[in-house]
């Protein structure tokens, strides 16, 4: 029996909500326990949002209408993204509306208002974080854009569900500017989710950090909201990379109850092996300094322009 | 019979200019000026919008006996006009509003309403105009008024510079145009547009013609290494006028372009979009990159629209290129993309230089480095501002987006181009593209966060009061129009299907039916964009959030000194300033493109000199090719002033010499 594609599509994006926090226990988790530590339980993150939500929240006393209003837009606007982004169904009622270009740029105006909340108190760490942030972003930006002209080459056409599908048929193959797409995604998804070596999400007072600065004056719930938003964007990032690159176990259209059940394991199991991954990365490398950044992010630009341009040689590549 | 009430209502204009010049002393004057240069540009836009709309009727063509005796003036009305006419008649009614209420703070209004209505009127007959004649003479009439608003304020010395820069650009931007047009009326020199359309350059002169243009309508509209006058002149005119210059008048110099190129050239080849789509991208990120080192309001605004400019002709390139390889449905897309950015970024670009005129007459200053929290005192400017922030930087669900979608879109359709030259460029175009609307978004993060957001730097910016409830209707009504082409790109692209139908046989399937809805690059393309339905996600995700928020977690909030890590400092200078906003990307860009240098003179303890840093910076199109033209100008000048001071008899010598010469060419010639 076929399941309802809107009940699919709701029950999706209740899903991603749910399960981000969970992401990023289980990364906490897996970190702390490769540096022999115990660590918090993996639903820690559930627990630490329900208590910031509880608390009062702290405005500074020159905060603006867009202070407070900036955490909602942000985690309205990734959750828009990541409605889009197909889990564990492809073709799902909504995902006609907007292509991979609308879910990149729909993130890019999350940052957008997060970086003018940094600059809205008017203390120097909102600056350097908000500054930061925006040059980062102006080079990963673009890296991903090149990558999406790679799939879209490929799949001839930028619907992140249609190229979901079409790789899960096994018609694409192994192809050099995917493998080198798949490289420039990762270095991208690192940078956007301010994870080591770019960013590090476990400090505060620390001059190199970027995104823990600009949010630095949010509390309360306000910073439940931003810090639940980078669960999400984290969960967006790993789903994306999984629909792309190991698209199978995801159900098509019109699949039976059995079916959704599977993949919704599949899934689950993808995201799992994806904290993990992340982990043992950021485990093994150090922090690298601020300008080594753009380095690092011209390298993802210009693996996306030589994947996109083999693709524009020949599409055989 | 639009032509003949289109020309009516220019005529209108023409005298409302006299009116000004009558008035302009008396306070009536420019309630006369602005409302009645509303009320025209509201009628043309309303006839041009009929035009568009209404059924697809033939070009109306209308020969005035003006000009010399034995040359009439041919003006007419097709679609690709009419999409130009709503572009500068909205601009051009938005900002007279704008002017009733801005207009109150000008000093000297005798040296701005005479003029203001002659702008429009030049700019709306260039792109009516059927001959050459006509074209060059509007043309000229642009450049000139739009030259005395500048001077506007003509006391402060940057703005003369700016005004003799401007002036000698828009000469040569001219003879340029002027020399074109010869090359297309060829040797039998007529110079009707109809006529030059009847017979067809060779390709040597049909590719010279591409060049003079690039040079002569380029310059307008600030293509890059041509650009260098924009960021003087736009910004020292008052903001309204600003505007307009930047909104609307680099638009017609796209008009111009796209006139030739596509429609009385003829015989395009690939090469050309090559040209114009390099030149584009080259534009479009170095126009970003020199915004995001501005610190005053309007110059980093100037520079944007040197930006957009290089969309839009990444868009035409690629029109140009697909149009040469014969492929309709790619061309008709290309072209509706950068049709379309050309109408967002006139209606953003105005409400982003109204939004700085408001912050101007509040605070009486353009340098970001002394403003600061004024979204405290001017919110309704602070909200409209922002939406035109978030739409020039391409942010979904605003308008600007969708145009670069569309960009994008049209650069997906490119591998199928058969030259192998286009084939490495396109994806190089395509990277620029990306990264200069990367820059766009940081840009306009440091306009908007410097200017409004954060701690007033400066007494003045204490001081800001909201702006006139007329500019902050207008800006509102501006705004609106932002997330409307936004939500619905597809409705307002629908007017321009006549224009994109006219010149490239094409039309773009917006949507089968629902164009409301759902905006496609291709007929059965499954790649799409619907921005009523991701504005509408976004708004149930914020308010469920909200919602969920409010029912679980506290909605109590305490207000407390800001938090700064435990160290906030009081003064208003330890914030970062524009210039430290856009430190991090100067060092990853600048010190290669701009040839950026910083010194940092710290003195030893005890020592008790201020600890001075520096920053140099070389503007290499300045440099090298404006800095050359001048000092030979310059020059030329000096050497032809003593022509000035021949005797009689030698002046005679000269007369009689040269009518031997040509004599001599004419005999020659036979």
């Amino acid at each position: 029996m076929a399941v309802n594609p809107f009940v699919l599509q709701a029950g999706q994006a209740a899903l991603v909500v749910a399960l981000a926090p969970l992401l990023t226990g289980i990364v906490r988790k897996a970190k702390a326990r490769l540096l022999r530590r115990r660590g918090a339980s993996v639903f820690q993150p559930y627990r630490d949002l329900l208590r910031l939500a509880r608390k009062d929240a702290v405005l500074a006393e020159n905060a603006s209408w867009l202070f407070r209003s900036t955490p909602y837009v942000t985690f309205a606007c990734i959750w828009a993204a990541a409605v889009f982004v197909p889990t564990f169904a492809t073709r799902l009622p909504l995902s006609a509306a907007a292509d991979l270009i609308v879910i990149v740029a729909l993130l890019g105006t999350s940052r957008f208002m997060l970086a003018l909340a940094g600059l809205d108190v008017g203390t120097s760490f909102g600056g350097i974080g908000s500054s930061r942030e925006m040059m980062i972003a102006s080079l990963a930006e673009p890296a991903m854009l090149m990558i999406i002209f790679t799939l879209a080459l490929m799949a001839r056409t930028t619907d992140l569900s249609t190229i979901a599908a079409d790789f899960a048929l096994g018609h694409v193959g192994l192809r050099v500017s995917l493998g080198l797409a798949l490289v420039a995604l990762i270095m991208v998804a690192i940078a956007e989710n301010a994870r080591i070596p770019v960013d590090n999400p476990a400090t505060h007072l620390e001059l190199t950090m970027v995104h823990e600065a600009m949010v630095l004056e949010y509390s309360g719930r306000h910073l439940a909201l931003i810090e639940a938003a980078a669960s999400l964007k984290l969960l967006l990032y790993i789903s994306l990379i999984g629909c792309v690159f190991v698209p199978w176990g995801i159900a098509a259209p019109g699949a039976g109850t059995g079916a959704i059940a599977a993949s919704l394991a599949a899934f689950a199991g993808k995201v799992a092996i994806g904290a993990v991954l992340l982990a043992v990365f950021e485990t093994a490398v150090a922090k690298m300094r601020v300008f080594r950044v753009s380095e690092f992010l011209t390298g993802a630009l210009l693996l996306g322009l030589l994947a996109a341009l083999l693709l524009f040689v020949s599409r055989s590549f | 019979m639009h032509l003949a009430a289109v020309l009516d209502l220019i005529l209108v204009l023409l005298a409302l200019g006299a009116a000004g010049a009558a008035t302009a002393r008396l306070a009536a004057g420019r309630i006369v000026v602005y409302g009645g240069c509303f009320a025209a540009c509201a009628a043309l836009l309303g006839l041009a919008g009929a035009a568009l709309l209404g059924p697809e009727a033939a070009p109306s063509t209308l020969s005035l006996p003006l000009g010399l005796p034995w040359l009439r003036a041919n003006f007419a009305l097709d679609s690709l006009s009419a999409v130009f006419l709503v572009v500068i008649d909205l601009g051009g009614a938005m900002a007279s509003l704008y002017g009733l209420g801005y207009g109150r703070h000008e000093h000297e209004p005798d040296r701005v309403l005479p003029f203001f209505p002659l702008f429009l009127a030049g700019m709306n007959l260039v792109v009516v105009a059927d001959d050459a004649f006509a074209f060059l003479v509007s043309w000229e009439f642009m450049s000139l008024s739009s030259w005395a608003l500048v001077l506007a304020h003509h006391r402060e010395k940057a703005t003369l510079h700016a005004g003799y820069v401007y002036l000698v650009m828009a000469s040569i931007g001219t003879v340029a145009l002027l020399l074109a047009f010869g090359v297309m009326a060829g040797p039998g020199g007529d110079y009707a547009f109809a006529a030059i359309r009847e017979h067809g350059l060779s390709a040597g002169a049909a590719s010279a013609v591409l060049v003079l243009v690039l040079v002569g309508a380029g310059s307008k509209a600030g293509l890059v290494p041509l650009h260098a006058w924009l960021p003087l002149a736009h910004p020292a005119a008052p903001s309204h006028v600003s505007a307009l210059m930047s909104g609307v008048m680099t638009k017609v110099a796209v008009y111009a372009a796209v006139r030739i190129l596509f429609d009385l050239v003829g015989g395009v080849q690939w090469w050309w979009g090559a040209i114009v789509m390099g030149l584009g991208a080259l534009t479009a990120v170095m126009g970003i990159l020199y915004a995001l080192m501005q610190h005053d309001l309007k110059r980093l605004l100037a520079y944007s629209t040197v930006e957009n400019v290089g969309i839009v002709f990444i868009g035409l390139g690629l029109t140009l290129a697909f149009q040469a390889d014969g492929l309709v449905t790619a061309a008709a897309l290309s072209l509706s993309a950068a049709l379309f950015h050309v109408f967002n970024h006139s209606v953003f670009k105005s409400l982003l230089f109204f939004g700085a005129g408001a912050v101007q007459t509040a605070t009486g200053e353009r340098d970001m480095e002394r403003l600061g929290g004024l979204i405290r005192f001017m919110p309704v400017t602070a909200l409209v501002f922002l939406v035109g922030s978030a739409s020039i930087a391409a942010l979904p669900p605003f308008n600007g987006f969708a145009s670069e979608w569309l960009v994008l879109q049209a650069i997906l359709a490119s591998p199928d181009l058969p030259q192998w030259a286009l084939k490495f460029l396109v994806p190089a175009v395509g990277a620029m593209l990306a990264l200069s609307a990367a820059l766009v978004a940081a840009c306009f993060v440091k306009a908007f966060g410097i200017t409004f957001l954060g701690r007033p730097r400066s007494k003045s910016a204490l001081q800001a009061r909201e702006t006139d409830a007329v500019s902050r209707g207008v800006m509102a009504a501006l705004a609106g129009l932002c997330l409307f082409a936004g939500v619905f790109p597809g409705v307002v692209m629908e007017g321009f299907a006549p224009a994109v139908r006219q010149l490239s046989g094409g039309a773009v399937p917006v949507s089968e039916g629902a164009q409301w809805l759902l905006l496609l690059p291709q007929a059965g393309s499954r790649s799409a964009y619907s921005g009523v339905v991701v504005f509408v996600l976004i708004l149930c995700a914020c308010a469920l959030t909200f919602f969920v928020v409010r029912a679980v977690g506290s909605s109590r909030t305490r207000r407390a000194p800001a938090w700064d890590c435990g160290f906030p400092d009081p003064s208003p200078a330890t914030q970062y300033t524009a210039d430290s906003f856009a430190e991090p990307i100067r060092r990853v860009f600048g010190t290669v493109l701009f040839d950026a240098r910083e010194s940092v003179d710290l003195p030893a303890p005890g020592d008790m000199r201020a600890a001075r840093f520096e920053v140099r910076m070389r503007d290499y199109a300045w440099d090298l090719l404006y800095e050359p033209v001048a000092v030979a100008i310059a020059y030329a000048a000096e050497r032809f002033n003593r022509v000035q001071f021949f005797s009689i008899r030698r002046y005679l010598t000269m007369v009689f010499g040269a009518l031997i010469f040509l004599l001599s060419v004419v005999a020659l010639w036979r």
